[in-house]
């Protein structure tokens, strides 16, 4: 004991888990969460101060030094680069998401799971006001229901009418195919999409549908979410089936209206999305999981003989032992130990670049919480990827009232392109104040041409920029080998579905057979009421 | 709410179901006992509160409600007026009602109690409550019409501006346009803010036209939805119609010279004067009507409407000139002139009636020694000029100058609907609107680019489409066809032959109209067709023959081989006084032995009936007057020389005997001359 160099670590009783995790990520803190329930004695560690790690909200100046800082080891964060090194006062009020822009559906998983887990009880949400898309140099909005097609004012009468047909088309599969009806045509006149159409890129189905481009581009990344040009056909890294399409489609309509008090179909955790793995880190607690903050996993511990994991020594030098452990994806594990096996085999990008906006009006009046999709090409012509921007407000605790944060990203191969993409749809969107550094000199070069800005009026419209920041953050996929398992990092979804499933997998591989936080988990502490996860 | 199968009540066990009967039945009978005793004590309202609570549906709980509330108040005025008191009395009542539609929101009674008891206004109703309340019911359903007849009963009471009402209708349709109730209150406001030009709502043209766009997003959202395809409806009609009613055609019309055969001046003892409108008038008399001719004097004529409801409004007003062949004997003939000062305008016209010796060779007598044979020849090239009556100048005078809005729109609608048409080929909601804009547009521009063609083949493709609308769509398809046949002079000679083989009536040239054989379903457009003496509208499917009461002239008429069911369908033909020749051979007369739609007509009972002499010889001939009413009545009214009734359910000798005794001047029955 002598070789303990600090007092200020404290010591931990007992010494041997069932589990340990070393992150309170989101996915460390589910899995943490999902072991207490099943009855597994375990330790819960974060090596920061603060709870979620990379799935964090932090107050900007933290957030800033986080994603900066060279000792979070592995280039995990790169490229940041910030307008100004002055942030806007009081700049602690502002909490940004290291996971952002991300939303929940009301009809996702995470919301099941927060209502199962109890877990829905330290978390409020609010709902987003509208859902916009960029096209044509303009803001239109998505419209994603009947009514919403009925009042929208961007569209054509024709493409009315095909956009509802398609909607009903849709609407009359999800629903045949949640009665289990197997028939290819129901008996009152439900429709059913073929199977051979639901195999096909949704892109071509979208086209066979005979949906004009501007549609098929609406539908495909503004209600399907799709990150890639879906019409490069071979080129395309990631091409939605109509399957999938077809599927995201159902989840979004079937989040419209779950909550009687949520306008849309998305919603947004109250201070931002770190709340969501403290929830879950509280229902690990009342089920009995010990938790030390600022303790930082220094050393892996192995049995001599096999080479097996056995515990792991402390920064404060206590070593403790359990039979499974999960790391955090910034942890480096010497070569001997490194799990081989990737939770899904990717061929996802590497890299999301992301963007941090800081404003002083919305982007539409009369809407607080916006959902924006730039579709590819919208920004440029080589633009390959679809920009998402999510703009949040005071109503969400998250900025002073009155001001804006806007989150952007786009997944990329390259750090710079990323960032160009999102740097275009920042000076798409806002009128900055100050511009970023680099691009000053850009700007001068092209003054001849952007002295004559046409955009005057537009421009007036338009927030003010007051702080941006622009980073790349390297994406991970989760890992398991045996004993060890590795949580993903943050991916460029808009939702948490992908983790979900990601986390589940590796639950299920640590402990087969246990149940991934069953139904009444939470039935002792709380009496389970479907609304209480609900937007206020 | 809406588009889902009502669900059945719950199933409740047995036991407590019998128990709540019982509940039921002793409270009822309680509230039965106070009732006809007049007992309004506290306990006995309770009773009522008690059994309105169980079932809101019982009428008689609500009216001894009123009864004893009215007691009540009366009793408190008696002693001392204290506001305090009415207002809780009020104010028990309206929880009633709520505790009732809580039970069912749709229950008349408890609405109709509430209107009742605030419509007394006896203290300043408690308008933010009542329009809370409003909200919270729409919320739950936003169609319930129950909910939309009270706001505007409260919006009435408030004295709301229609402008703010408005706009919650625009609210509601934001929140869900699938809401008849919210597009048709939008109708009412509309009318009635346009009506009253209130501020704002000057430019008709241009209100209309946001209308029409609001509407077409609604149809292209969801074309299977109907609400928006009502309002269209309603906004077409706006637009097609003018609001002002006008003279549409008259007999004779202006600058007619009739011709009167010499030969039977004799007969013709009343000349008929008749009037068309675009919709019914009234005011139809001396005062409006001025007739200048050396023959008469206006006060002897008689203006009649003639409506099937003896309403004293009519689209068609009638008088007979009498005795006027004494007067067309010079050469110079007959001139009449007649002023109407009706609908805020006035309409002169101008005819002359002359005696013809061109007249038919060889023929004697009164014209019926002969049989009438429906065999004029189609073939037989008619010249346009003999149809001299011109009604359809008169049509065209009437289209407003200022029809251009109209007609732009019309336009732009068949533009659209067209284009929807292409993608959506099956939908009977763009098929039937194309075919009422272009039923519209014609109606406004005649001749030219007329859409008939295209008009009838979409009514064809909508019996194919929809063929539980089957009827509605044939009756359509048939006014279409007679607007297009008689849309002019041309097209209506297509269709006129000459009569050569008998001649009893006295205006020349006698022509037949033959619209057999077009499936018609329905009569129309009979303003055209005033001066027809002879028409041929057998191998039909009429089952109703409405309209045909305009035809004045009408001396024979030829109805054989439709689906007539009854008399009471042949009403129209009552007011035919001219008609001498009616085939009414192989109908369906009889077919059903209760005639359905006896009651929609005039009661029996308010017949005077004077054939007591013919009734008692039918008695005595054994055939029951009972049975045989309607066909009395009919016959009796009319002076027909030739009858033909075989192939009807209902012929058989008896009836034959029938006819001849009610029909004494009858010549031929079934084609065989009378004994």
């Amino acid at each position: 004991m002598a070789e303990i160099p600090t007092s200020d670590y404290p010591t931990i009783d007992p010494t041997s888990f069932d589990l340990i995790v070393s992150s309170t990520g989101l996915s460390a803190s589910l899995l943490a969460a999902a072991a207490s329930v099943a009855g597994k004695s375990v330790l819960h560690l974060d090596s920061n101060p603060f709870y979620g790690s990379h799935f964090s909200s932090l107050p900007l100046p933290s957030f800033l030094s986080y994603i900066s800082s060279p000792s979070s080891p592995p280039n995990l964060y790169s490229d940041v680069e910030a307008s100004s090194q002055s942030l806007p006062e009081p700049s602690r009020s502002y909490l940004v998401d290291l996971v952002g822009p991300r939303l929940l559906y009301c009809s996702d998983e995470t919301v099941d799971l927060l209502l199962r887990s109890g877990a829905s009880h330290h978390v409020e949400f609010k709902s987003v006001d509208s859902s916009l898309v960029y096209w044509d140099g303009k803001l239109c909005s998505v419209p994603d229901s009947r009514q919403a097609i009925f009042k929208d004012k961007s569209l054509g009468l024709t493409e009315k009418s095909q956009m509802m047909k398609f909607f009903k088309l849709v609407q009359s599969h999800i629903s045949l195919t949640r009665s289990g009806t197997t028939t290819e045509s129901g008996e009152e006149g439900g429709v059913m999409i073929p199977e051979e159409d639901l195999e096909m890129p949704f892109v071509e189905f979208l086209k066979k549908q005979r949906l004009p481009p501007k549609i098929r581009a609406l539908v495909l990344y503004a209600i399907a979410m799709a990150d890639y040009e879906q019409d490069n056909g071979d080129s395309c890294k990631i091409v939605v089936s109509t399957r999938e399409g077809i599927e995201t489609i159902s989840l979004y309509t079937s989040s419209i209206g779950r909550f009687a008090n949520a306008v849309g179909a998305f919603i947004y955790p109250m201070y931002g999305h770190g709340e969501l793995p403290q929830a879950f880190c509280r229902c690990a607690a009342v089920k009995g999981a010990l938790y030390v903050l600022r303790m930082p996993v220094i050393d892996i511990l192995t049995d001599k003989e096999s080479n097996k994991y056995i515990g792991v020594r402390l920064a404060s030098g206590q070593e403790i032992f359990s039979s499974k452990l999960v790391l955090d994806p910034s942890y480096q594990i010497p070569a001997s130990l490194s799990p081989r096996e990737t939770v899904v085999s990717s061929n996802l990008s590497s890299y999301v670049a992301k963007g941090v906006c800081i404003t002083d009006r919305s982007l539409e009046p009369n809407s607080a919480n916006i959902l924006l999709v730039f579709p590819p090409k919208s920004l440029h012509q080589e633009q390959s990827t679809a920009v998402r921007a999510l703009q949040i407000s005071g109503n969400v605790a998250v900025c002073p009232s009155g001001f804006f944060i806007v989150h952007l990203s786009t997944p990329c191969e390259d750090a710079a392109l990323g960032k160009e993409y999102i740097n275009s749809a920042m000076k798409a969107l806002f009128n900055s104040r100050e511009l970023p550094a680099e691009s000053v000199q850009a700007q001068t070069k092209e003054e001849g041409e952007s002295v004559e800005a046409p955009t005057q009026e537009e421009g007036e419209t338009k927030p003010t920029l007051l702080w941006s920041c622009a980073f790349v953050q390297e994406l991970r996929e989760a890992s398991y080998d045996g004993a060890v398992s590795i949580c993903p990092m943050p991916d460029a979804n808009l939702d948490f579905r992908n983790i979900l499933s990601t986390t589940r997998k590796l639950f299920q591989n640590m402990y087969p057979g246990e149940e991934f936080i069953p139904q009444n988990s939470a039935a002792d502490n709380i009496d389970d009421d479907a609304d209480e996860g609900s937007p206020e | 709410m809406h588009g889902r199968p009502r669900k059945a009540t719950k199933q409740e066990d047995p036991a407590a179901a019998a128990a709540k009967s019982a509940r039921l039945r002793v409270l009822q009978s309680q509230l039965l006992h106070f009732h006809h005793n007049r007992i309004y004590t506290k306990e006995a309202v309770s009773v009522s509160s008690k059994l309105l609570d169980i079932n809101p549906e019982i009428y008689t709980g609500w009216n001894y409600r009123k009864l004893a509330f009215q007691h009540n108040l009366k009793e408190v005025s008696d002693t001392d007026t204290d506001t305090e008191t009415i207002k809780s009395a009020i104010e028990d009542e309206l929880r009633m009602v709520e505790v009732a539609l809580r039970r069912n929101p749709k229950s008349y009674g408890a609405w109709y109690h509430r209107k009742w008891i605030l419509g007394q206004k006896l203290v300043l109703a408690n308008f933010d409550h009542e329009f809370r309340l409003l909200d919270m019911l729409l919320k739950a359903d936003a169609r319930n019409f129950h909910g939309w007849n009270y706001r505007r009963f409260i919006a009435r009471l408030k004295d709301v501006s229609e402008e703010e009402e408005l706009k919650f209708t625009m609210d509601m349709i934001n929140t869900n346009f699938s809401n008849y109730s919210a597009w048709h209150n939008r109708s009412m406001l509309l009318s009635k803010l346009l009506r009253k030009k209130v501020k704002g709502f000057h430019e008709e043209e241009s209100i209309l036209s946001d209308e029409f766009e609001l509407v077409r997003q609604a149809l292209f959202t969801d074309p299977s939805d109907q609400s928006g395809w009502f309002y269209h409806l309603w906004l077409l009609d706006q637009t097609s119609t003018p609001h002002k009613p006008h003279l549409v055609s008259s007999w004779p019309s202006d600058k007619l010279n009739i011709e009167i055969s010499a030969q039977f001046k004799e007969k013709c003892e009343r000349f008929p004067i008749i009037f068309c409108f675009n919709q019914q008038v009234d005011g139809v008399n001396l005062a409006t009507v001025t007739v200048n001719s050396k023959l008469v004097s206006s006060e002897h004529i008689t203006w009649k409407p003639l409506s099937a409801n003896n309403s004293r409004k009519s689209k068609i007003w009638v008088a007979f000139l009498q005795n006027f062949n004494k007067y067309c004997d010079n050469s110079e003939g007959l001139s009449v002139e007649i002023s109407l000062h009706c609908c805020e305008s006035i309409v002169h016209l101008k005819f002359l009636m002359k005696l013809s010796h061109m007249d038919h060779q060889g023929k004697n007598g009164d014209g019926f020694e002969e049989l009438f044979l429906w065999d004029c020849p189609k073939s037989q090239e008619i010249n346009p000029y003999l149809v001299s009556y011109d009604p359809w100048r008169l049509r065209v005078e009437s289209v407003e100058e200022d029809a251009k809005w109209h007609l732009d729109t019309l336009s732009a609608e068949i533009a659209l609907f067209k284009e929807m048409s292409e993608c959506d080929e099956d939908s009977k909601f763009v098929k039937l609107t194309l075919a009422r804009l272009l039923g519209a547009h014609n109606s406004i521009k005649s001749g030219g680019s007329s859409y008939f063609e295209e008009i009838l083949k979409l009514y064809d493709d909508l019996i194919k489409l929809d063929a539980p609308h089957f009827s509605y769509y044939r009756d359509e398809r048939s006014l279409v066809l007679l607007d297009q046949m008689t849309s002019s002079k041309d097209s209506l000679v297509e269709y006129c032959s000459r009569c050569e083989n008998t001649s009893f009536s006295c205006i020349n040239p006698q022509l037949c109209i033959n619209f057999s054989g077009l499936n018609l379903t329905r009569i129309g457009f009979v303003e055209r067709l005033l001066w027809v003496q002879i028409l041929d509208l057998s191998h039909n499917n009429l089952t109703s023959i409405l309209g045909l009461e305009a035809l004045q002239l009408l001396v024979c008429l030829n109805l054989s081989h439709n689906q007539i069911m009854s008399f009471t369908a042949l009403e129209p033909i009552k007011s035919l006084q001219s008609l001498k020749v009616l085939d009414l051979s192989f109908n369906e007369i009889g077919s059903h032995p209760v005639d359905t739609t006896r009651y929609l007509c005039s009661s029996p009972l308010s017949h005077t009936c004077n054939v007591t002499e013919t009734m008692e010889e039918l008695a005595r001939e054994n055939i029951k007057i009972g049975d045989f009413w309607e066909a009395i009545l009919l016959f009796e009214s009319l002076q027909l020389a030739q009858l033909d009734m075989q192939g009807n359910p209902v012929t058989n000798e008896r009836f034959r005997v029938l006819v001849e005794k009610v029909i004494p001047c009858l010549k031929w029955l079934d084609g065989k001359p009378v004994r």
